[in-house]
């Protein structure tokens, strides 16, 4: 176990040295920084505070070292375009998108898992036909354009039809602006969860102790909460927690259609801008949550499931 | 006596045999390989078929609705955009991006992947430790934030699109390789061919990859769906292949905010993206129950 958890932490932490080695690499192939932070009015003193303080007179490893200390202090340059920290302006932007995950990680299992047991229990019945539909759409749709159509039907064609939008299209003013953005970032996860408890129910509907106590008499809710569920729940409790990373990437994209102010959208500003001193801040704390929410499931599922520890 | 014999069993008459041969049609998903054999048609034959120049309008005609709704004219069966250019020859041409950059970039990820695959799987030791770390860091890194950094570092073109995606995909494709290998390299006939005198590429190329095909053709069906959609992600992002080449992302963003006057221009390219994505994934789904079922565990 132990050898298990200096393993997975070990690449946790190549994985991000991995990722500042890019950006730095990214940062120089793009051409002079200096370039970057300074425009046509900026004085030849600026220009040589900008040289000492980003090591650029010195051999590049030394400039890597150097950056790699300012990222470890959370200092990631000026933005551009905001003109203060980039780690400032991100973390203002951090609850909004956390509470996206969130609203959008409770959708996918409050609509997933039911929909999958009962598709399960209701095997070829018209409820197991419109889960087939929903896991389809989920897992075929490019995210951004179910988005859209979501804004269009909920919002335009319902403000033609009943002279009002059901749900706000776009912004973070309503509570209920976070409907649209959390169903569309929810739906492909609510497919995956739906079609992974479908499977692993039916496979254990199909297993001698649930026909045991099927044939003891146990009632057949019983049967189906109790001793199937249980076991049915644990490839979707570990696919929960792969989840939770990669909603940070998918709230990229749904922050931009929504115009939701997290991270997401943050980052595609700064591509738009060529911001790239915020860029690389963003990209370094999205790849900061993601590794770390991926570490702690492989923990935390190392102690669920002990054959893991081994493999 | 004898002769007739041998005749045991009478060939079926036709029409009864045609019927036979339709109702074993069924377990074959046509549906979604037609719409797969449209696809990579209307991709490659694009100027052929496009009823109109997919890059200019006239702005007399912009935002005409599709044939069937009202206002809409036959000219434009799909309606036009913004820039009045036709949707349909539009959607005609997107086709031929996603189809070259789901080609170009699953050719050149497969020949990555598969050659770490093999020289993981058969040399083993601190190689094959190296290369799976490697594979271990790539997936821990989320592509499409990888993939902005490149293209606001590097700049865009068909050419890096491609690089960033091929980057996306070999490590799928090395891990399952390896793994294939770690089992042949055990068998029998690979000792026999190495008694022989075999060269290790030989036995490599000749010997083991064609043991690891099926695994692959599986593999990269499942796999082109997940290109497409992340090429339709990077070009809705404006990290695509630059316009205005009509890439299916870029097209359903030029109609983001024009929803409520023009709803065609993001529907249309998304709903051909979804078909593409859809048949795709049916296809490979099927493919794998046919060649491989032991990848089902994949997903």
């Amino acid at each position: 176990m132990q050898r298990y958890l200096v393993r997975r932490i070990l690449l946790a932490a190549v994985t991000l040295l991995a990722v500042s080695l890019i950006i730095f690499v990214m940062s120089r192939a793009a051409g002079d920084p200096r370039h970057v932070y300074l425009d046509d009015y900026s004085t030849q003193e600026d220009w040589d505070r900008l040289t000492e303080s980003l090591g650029l007179d010195k051999p590049y490893y030394q400039q890597y070292g150097i950056f790699l200390g300012s990222a470890l202090r959370g200092d990631f340059g000026q933005s551009i375009k905001e003109g203060r920290p980039s780690m400032e302006v991100i973390v203002e932007r951090i609850p909004a998108t956390m509470q996206l995950g969130l609203a959008a990680f409770v959708f996918s299992v409050v609509v997933g898992v039911p929909l999958g047991i009962l598709s399960a229990v209701k095997r070829g019945s018209f409820l197991d036909m419109s889960g087939k539909v929903v896991a389809l759409v989920g897992q075929s749709a490019p995210v951004f354009w179910l988005g859209l159509m979501l804004v269009f039907l909920f919002s335009v064609r319902w403000n033609d039809w009943f002279g009002d939008s059901l749900v706000p299209p776009y912004g973070r003013q309503e509570i209920s602006s976070i409907v649209l953005p959390a169903v569309t970032l929810g739906w492909f996860y609510a497919a995956a969860n739906l079609r992974l408890l479908r499977s692993a129910m039916l496979n254990v509907l199909d297993s001698e102790y649930v026909k045991l106590a099927r044939a003891k008499g146990v009632s057949n809710n019983i049967v189906i909460w109790k001793h199937s569920l249980r076991n049915a729940l644990i490839p979707v409790l570990t696919f929960a927690g792969i989840t939770l990373g990669s909603l940070v990437t998918g709230s990229l994209v749904v922050e931009t259609v929504f115009a939701w102010p997290g991270l997401g959208q943050l980052a595609i500003q700064a591509l738009a801008g060529n911001d790239y001193p915020l860029l690389q801040a963003v990209v370094i704390v999205f790849t900061l949550m993601y590794v770390t929410a991926a570490l702690l499931v492989d923990i935390m599922y190392a102690y669920i499931d002990p054959r893991i520890r081994y493999a | 006596m004898a002769a007739d014999a041998t005749l045991v069993v009478q060939p079926a008459p036709a029409p009864a045999r045609i019927a036979r041969k339709i109702w074993q049609l069924r377990r074959w998903p046509l549906i979604p390989m037609f719409f797969l054999v449209l696809f990579v048609i209307t991709g490659v034959f694009a100027p052929l078929i496009a009823p109109h120049d997919p890059e200019r309008g006239g702005l007399r005609d912009r935002n005409l609705p599709p044939v069937w709704e009202e206002g809409g004219s036959s000219e434009f069966l799909l309606g036009t955009d913004h820039l009045g250019r036709d949707m349909l020859s539009r959607v005609i041409f997107g086709a031929r991006i996603s189809l070259a950059v789901a080609g170009v970039t699953l050719g050149v990820g497969m020949v990555i992947g598969v050659a770490s695959g093999l020289i993981a799987g058969w040399y083993g030791g601190w190689l094959d430790e190296f290369l799976m770390r490697i594979v271990d860091i790539k997936l821990a890194i989320p592509t499409i934030l990888l993939a902005l950094v490149l293209v606001l570092a590097l700049g865009q073109s068909f050419l890096i699109i491609v690089a960033i995606l091929a980057i996306a995909v070999w490590p799928r494709f090395a891990r399952n390789v390896r793994g294939e290998v770690l089992q042949l390299k055990t068998m029998d006939f690979v000792a026999l061919a190495k008694v022989a005198g075999a060269s290790t590429p030989r036995i490599l190329f000749i010997h083991i990859f064609p043991g690891v095909i099926n695994t692959l053709i599986v593999l990269a069906t499942l796999e082109v769906g997940i290109v497409i959609l992340l090429e339709s992600t990077l070009s809705f992002l404006g990290a695509g292949v630059p316009p205005p080449t009509p890439a299916w992302g870029s097209m359903v963003s030029d109609g983001r905010d024009r929803l409520a006057v023009a709803w065609w221009i993001s529907t249309m390219p998304g709903l051909a993206i979804m078909l593409v994505v859809l048949s795709m994934n049916l296809f490979g789904d099927w493919l794998r129950d046919r060649l491989d079922p032991r990848l089902r565990q994949l997903n």
